[in-house]
């Protein structure tokens, strides 16, 4: 019986142990699922480099890397959005300071299938598809077949920034919404894997997930625009124009081993990881 | 110190006990309180029959009667596809089945069961949603009717293990007393063991729908998860919907803690909450009906 008491104890003591020290030399990163390849690629050479240092990154969505940074859960939450005003205020409250950086280009890419014979058109026309008023890929030069729109989820930083630059124009008051028949994925995976099967499909997500199963759509500005693909190149020389920066946020000035870690995030050798997996360097 | 030993244990199982009851009082206070929070930004009615769900706009639109008929549209999807196989296949093993095929029926119910919801979902996605779009000639296989046939998988264990619980507790006389009349075997199983087990195969069939509004993994996955009021039956099935529990575990993450988005949230919780509570109090009523019958 008391041994069974001490053996608790003992055991207790171990685990303890073990957290205490995992919380020293480990950093938990959380976020934007665009970002999870590119965080994941940025741990692993991390870790290969720092052999005792352990890097954990996870997806969820950018809402939630925000939400897990406030509620002390995350050291590092990617986000492929800005912090939001409400966000900042509830950190405060909580005694956290988020303190951003700018650690990628994204590129987004609108995407049909290969077989669609749509392959260019212009923001006006994304935002009238998007919005419902085109429900027909005949009114775009295409075959007679009702537009199916895929969308990602609200707690992605991707579908934030297409609504909010491409459906509402960047019009701070801007009403327009995604259309209520759109399909609301819960993966830009799941994304790629419907435009690869469905010819009358429609999406859009990071260019890091662009495969020879679907087919990048050109994008101009208006009318009398070029019609831009997007490329790494065409979105460094900011050609292309539906691209935005990804960020990093931090609680306050960062310290030990995740500033070391955003360090190198920021490198040059950082920044070549985020060219090899489909983003745009700050630095180019 | 025998007896010591069996004192702490005995009080060691209360606590238990006890425990378990406190902590669903808990979730239950913490849901209340979290949910009825959201009444202090919009009425009740607008929440319940409002007809758009934009939950972060600004100002949010919560309006979740789209998300409950999604949830009612695939759950009774479900149901028509799964009560009658669940029931049909309970009648098989306990009446006709001979004795090995019995215990190979029923421990394949026990294993489908045992498939993880978001393996089922997984599967779904990659083999029933082509079908689906292919055979039916839609623009997409995600849709309500495809979360009704995964759901169906789901909920068909359920139904069949607690059917055919019913039907075995049927007394053996009522069977010979049939029989002896000069029944034949069917007639026998369709006009006296069917009726006579009927309230704990209805119990049946209100676990199983319990099991099917309850389940998010699957449905998030397959249904396409767009928030639009579904057209008349059957035009609803074959066109995307969103359920309530998809709904928040999709969106759960994003909520910022104390926002109207994260009250609504809760406040769906509720909803799915007492939808639930009130299929497993009738189910309990049935099966309570059956035992002070028989």
């Amino acid at each position: 019986m008391f041994k069974k008491i001490i053996g608790t104890f003992i055991i207790a003591f171990f685990v303890n142990a073990v957290f205490a020290a995992s919380a020293k030399d480990s950093i938990q990163i959380k976020g934007s699922d665009t970002m999870v390849n590119l965080g994941q690629a940025w741990a692993e050479e991390y870790m290969g480099q720092n052999r005792g240092e352990f890097v954990a990154v996870t997806g969820g969505g950018s809402g939630t890397g925000i939400s897990s940074l406030i509620s002390g859960t995350c050291d590092i939450a990617m986000s492929s959005r800005n912090i939001k005003e409400k966000e900042i205020a509830l950190a405060k409250q909580k005694g956290i300071e988020p303190k951003e950086y700018e650690a990628a280009l994204d590129g987004l890419a609108v995407v049909v299938n290969p077989k669609n014979p749509v392959g260019k058109l212009t923001m006006d026309q994304l935002a009238d598809i998007f919005t419902g008023k085109i429900k027909n890929w005949k009114e775009l030069g295409g075959t007679d077949a009702k537009i199916i729109l895929l969308s990602r989820e609200v707690n992605s930083g991707t579908h934030v920034y297409f609504k909010e630059h491409i459906l509402r124009k960047n019009d701070p008051g801007g009403k327009e919404e995604f259309v209520p028949e759109a399909l609301m994925l819960p993966s830009s995976q799941a994304i790629a894997d419907e435009v690869a099967g469905n010819t009358a499909a429609i999406g859009y997500y990071g260019m890091g997930y662009i495969s020879p199963k679907q087919k990048p759509v050109a994008v101009a500005k208006d009318e009398k625009s070029e019609y831009i693909e997007p490329t790494v190149d065409n979105v460094v020389k900011g050609r292309y124009p539906i691209s935005r920066p990804l960020f990093l946020y931090t609680n306050g000035e960062p310290k030990a081993l995740v500033k070391k870690f955003i360090g190198f995030c920021l490198s040059g050798e950082g920044q070549e990881i985020v060219l090899k997996t489909d983003f745009v360097p700050i630095k180019y | 110190m025998r007896k010591l030993k069996e004192f702490f244990i005995e009080k060691l199982i209360l606590v238990c006990g006890l425990a378990s009851i406190f902590f669903v009082g808990v979730i239950f206070f913490f849901l209340l309180k979290e949910g009825l929070a959201l009444f202090k930004f919009i009425k009740p009615v607008a929440f319940l029959l409002d007809r758009n769900w934009y939950p972060i706009s600004e100002p949010a639109q919560l309006g979740i009667l789209p998300l409950i008929l999604g949830s009612l549209l695939v759950t009774l999807g479900a149901a028509v596809i799964s009560v009658p196989i669940g029931v049909a296949c309970a009648l098989y093993i306990s009446e006709i089945a001979p004795g090995k095929l019995k215990e190979v029926l029923k421990a394949g119910i026990e294993l489908l069961a045992a498939i993880p919801s978001v393996v089922l979902g997984f599967i779904g996605m990659i083999t029933l949603v082509p079908w689906v779009k292919n055979i039916f000639y839609l623009p997409t296989g995600l849709t309500a009717l495809t979360g009704s046939i995964m759901l169906a998988f789901m909920a068909m264990p359920t139904i069949v293990s607690v059917a055919e619980d019913a039907l075995y507790s049927v007394p053996k006389s009522y069977k010979e007393g049939a029989l002896a009349m000069g029944a034949t075997h069917w007639q026998t199983i369709w006009r006296v063991m069917l009726p006579a087990a009927s309230s704990g195969i209805l119990a049946a069939v209100m676990l199983g729908i319990g099991r099917v509004i309850g389940e998010t993994m699957a449905v998030m996955m397959i249904t396409g998860n767009s928030a639009v009021i579904p057209k008349m039956i059957p035009f609803g099935f074959v066109q995307s919907v969103r359920t309530l529990t998809a709904t928040i575990a999709a969106e759960m993450g994003e909520a910022v803690v104390g926002s109207e988005h994260y009250f609504a949230l809760f406040a769906i919780g509720i909803v799915l909450f007492v939808i639930s509570f009130a299929i497993n109090v009738t189910a309990d009523l049935f099966l309570h009906r059956e035992k002070t019958r028989l």
